[in-house]
């Protein structure tokens, strides 16, 4: 679904990424984990489109396409999802009227006709049902003085209501305490399907005790330099990221 | 340049979409003022004595006065000798019924989307249309009228209803008020006339769509609506106009009376008058006087806006809350893109006792736009226990416009209460990407985002009304943030 070749990409005269390779099938949860500044939430926005990266060589590929010569809302369209680690507010309008925005234009996109309100409202309703999610949420503006966690599960909400075929979690566990977590990863469990793939990107191991992943990519200064399955995540968890660094050098020296 | 920002800029240069010029043949008189031009125009509309008189003493105020300097606005001098006051559309015949209407004329409501019919068929909306001065079509008059409401054009009022125009006209905005309000006073061509009689509820929106149309026709409506005890109106006003070279003038006066107890008016406008072109050309004046005044107790006046249009724009719809336990309303949206500017806001007056005043001022600034809000809370003496609340927001889309806030607070009564709140927040480009990422594109991001910061004034719009004042502010906004 997602082939990613020697992706680099820079923000002015600072690259970040410097040969990013990855390959993610259908139906997979990929963990792309590494310390602070070795290029995750880069990744993610270059995924999405964010305009301050600019791809200096590589490609991406989503399902054939290139995904890099698309425009952001292009991107949505075709079905990349981006969870914010920073959800962002937009004050007076609400939830639902963004998400009937967001759902018929991607309608649109695709040919299908677009929902009308009675036919939209099923589907919030039946999403809030599968997250547990208060009726509440409708009718507030869109992440309008939320809280760090209901920012977070709002993400997942819009998430669920746009079924996107590539979600991609930026540090979605970022200032959650233990509950938010796991409400969050319920979440994300329930979208799990064969025909949807998942990135998660995170800090910390403790998001994929609840989010299993199939494998664990280690972002280091701008390349993924080491995979493996859920088990790297535990030797991450207790070792640190010291040990890579170490392992770098030493194969460097070698 | 990011890509949204790009994106929107490449939609900037789409044109004025009312900007066309009919052709109807004019009967008008040559530009210049004077006390010859003032008798004529009285003469052509047959008036009453009481009123010329009225209007002269106007005029010979209006010489003594100097023109106004004090807004935060800039234009070059107005030479009012080369003002055309009086135009009118030369009618074929009297005019029985809409199908009588010079087609040419219903041409024209066509492309402004407001065709006569539609809006009578479908949405109960009696409609008294202003063109170029003179009312053409005047509807639903007799279902009101079974009601004991009076909807006419101003001229008609003054043939019909001389005893209460006599009355009523000044009341609230006397000749002496400002240098604007006095030249209207003057010169006022035509406007509409309302009047709801006690314990009557006025069953439809009233609406009048004005439209200025001749060129280097200054226009001047005037407009009176007057509410007994008891009863309730809502007024729509909405504006549009064809694209001129030379600026215009708009000096309207709007009085509103809310005469007795429990007496409800509300005012309801969304201008869109032609703003002038990107580079700042040509764009009508509006300097308009709205005033209101709350006699009765528990009387009512709300004002909401939507400003959307106009070069410069320069108006204060204000209330006077001399009823006790009366209640003033002031919802704004104004809108300045490209080199418009926009000196808006209120005075509430709060002389009774319990009197309360809201005020919600929305204001946008793009391109180069300059955007003020001026607003007047008066405490006087005897408002026992009169109560304000002021939120002033002010929104940027771009780096090169503007906006400004200068909130005057009178405070004589030292029961009052008065709140103010103010706040300025810019468009953020991850507000845009945000919206992007699910699918928006960059033009309905930017809509989205502003009809949300507009929410708490489109939602005291009538319905219809604020349908039109969303996507008017769509239309307005393309190519804004840059």
């Amino acid at each position: 679904m997602l082939t990613i070749f020697n992706l680099h990409a820079r923000v002015g005269d600072n690259e970040i990424l410097k040969g990013v390779n990855l390959k993610v099938r259908a139906g997979e949860v990929h963990a792309i984990m590494g310390p602070n500044g070795s290029g995750k939430s880069t990744l993610a926005g270059v995924l999405a489109g964010r305009d301050v990266f600019e791809v200096t060589e590589g490609d991406v590929l989503f399902d054939g396409k290139n995904l890099l010569e698309m425009d952001p809302e292009e991107r949505a369209r075709e079905g990349v999802f981006l969870a914010f680690q920073y959800p962002v507010e937009i004050p007076g309008v609400s939830n639902t009227y963004f998400l009937k925005a967001a759902v018929n234009a991607i309608r649109k996109h695709r040919g299908l006709e677009e929902l009308d309100a009675m036919d939209f409202m099923n589907l919030m309703k039946e999403k809030l049902k599968i997250l547990h999610i208060d009726e509440d949420l409708l009718k507030r503006p869109v992440n309008e003085g939320f809280s760090g966690g209901e920012k977070k599960r709002n993400e997942i909400f819009q998430m669920a209501v746009l079924e996107p075929r590539l979600c991609i979690l930026d540090e979605t566990d970022s200032g959650l305490d233990i509950d938010a977590l796991r409400t969050v990863a319920d979440g994300v469990n329930a979208l799990r399907s064969p025909d949807r793939a998942f990135l998660v990107i995170t800090h910390y191991q403790r998001l994929l005790n609840y989010i299993v992943p199939d494998k664990v990519h280690v972002l280091f200064d701008g390349r993924i330099v080491k995979s493996g399955g859920k088990e790297l995540a535990l030797e991450l968890e207790s070792k640190g990221y010291g040990w890579i660094e170490e392992e770098l050098a030493h194969a460097a020296r070698a | 340049m990011s890509t949204a920002t790009s994106t929107i800029q490449e939609l900037a240069n789409r044109e004025y979409q009312h900007g066309f010029v009919t052709d109807i043949e004019t009967d008008s008189l040559p530009p210049g003022l004077d006390e010859d031009v003032i008798r004529t125009i009285s003469a052509k509309k047959n008036e009453p004595p009481f009123l010329l008189e009225w209007r002269l003493r106007a005029y010979r105020h209006w010489r003594t006065m100097p023109e106004p300097r004090w807004a935060n606005v800039h234009y070059p001098p107005i030479d009012y000798q080369n003002i055309v006051y009086y135009s009118a559309p030369k009618p074929r015949k009297k005019l029985s019924s809409l199908d009588e209407v010079d087609p040419e004329l219903r041409a024209t409501f066509e492309k402004l989307g407001i065709s006569l019919q539609e809006q009578m068929r479908l949405t109960g909306v009696a409609v008294d249309a202003v063109f170029d001065s003179v009312s053409v079509a005047t509807t639903f008059k007799n279902k009101l009228a079974e009601m004991g409401i009076i909807f006419c054009s101003f001229s008609e009022a003054v043939r019909e209803h001389p005893e209460l125009v006599r009355k009523y006209l000044g009341s609230v905005v006397p000749y002496t008020d400002n240098f604007f309000a006095a030249l209207n006073s003057a010169v006022f061509s035509d406007g509409s006339f309302c009047y709801i009689p006690k314990n009557t509820r006025c069953p439809m929106e009233l609406s009048t769509y004005f439209r200025i149309n001749a060129a280097n026709t200054g226009q001047f409506e005037r407009t009176l609506i007057i509410a007994e005890e008891g009863a309730y109106v809502s007024y729509l006003e909405g504006c549009t106009a064809p694209i001129r070279d030379t600026n215009q003038l708009h000096a309207a006066v709007v009085e509103l009376v809310a005469v007795g107890r429990n007496s409800h008016i509300k005012y309801s406008t969304v201008q869109n008058w032609y703003p002038g072109d990107k580079e700042g050309r040509g764009g009508i004046y509006n300097f308009v006087t709205k005033r209101g005044k709350c006699l009765g107790e528990n009387s009512r006046i709300s004002w909401t806006q939507v400003e959307t249009g106009s070069a410069i724009t320069w108006k204060y719809p204000s209330c006077i809350l001399q009823g006790d336990n009366s209640v003033g309303e002031f919802y704004s949206v104004a809108l300045t893109n490209h080199y418009q500017q926009a000196d808006t806001g209120t005075k509430m007056i709060h002389i009774g006792k319990n009197t309360r005043s809201t005020i919600v001022s929305k204001g946008i600034s793009a391109g180069r736009g300059q955007n003020t809000y001026r607003g007047l809370v008066k405490i006087m003496k005897g408002a026992d226990h009169a109560r304000n609340y002021s939120q002033c927001d002010s929104l940027l889309l771009g780096d090169k416009c503007g906006a400004h806030t200068f909130p005057y607070i009178e405070v004589r009564n030292p029961t009052a209460r008065v709140e103010h709140e103010a706040s300025t927040s810019r468009i953020g480009e991850d507000q845009i990407f945000y919206c992007k990422q699910r699918g928006l594109s960059t033009e309905d991001a930017v809509n989205l985002i502003v009809n949300g910061f507009c929410k708490e004034v489109f939602r005291e719009l009538p319905m219809e009304f604020a349908v039109e004042a969303q996507k008017l502010l769509g239309v307005s906004l393309e190519g804004s943030v840059g």
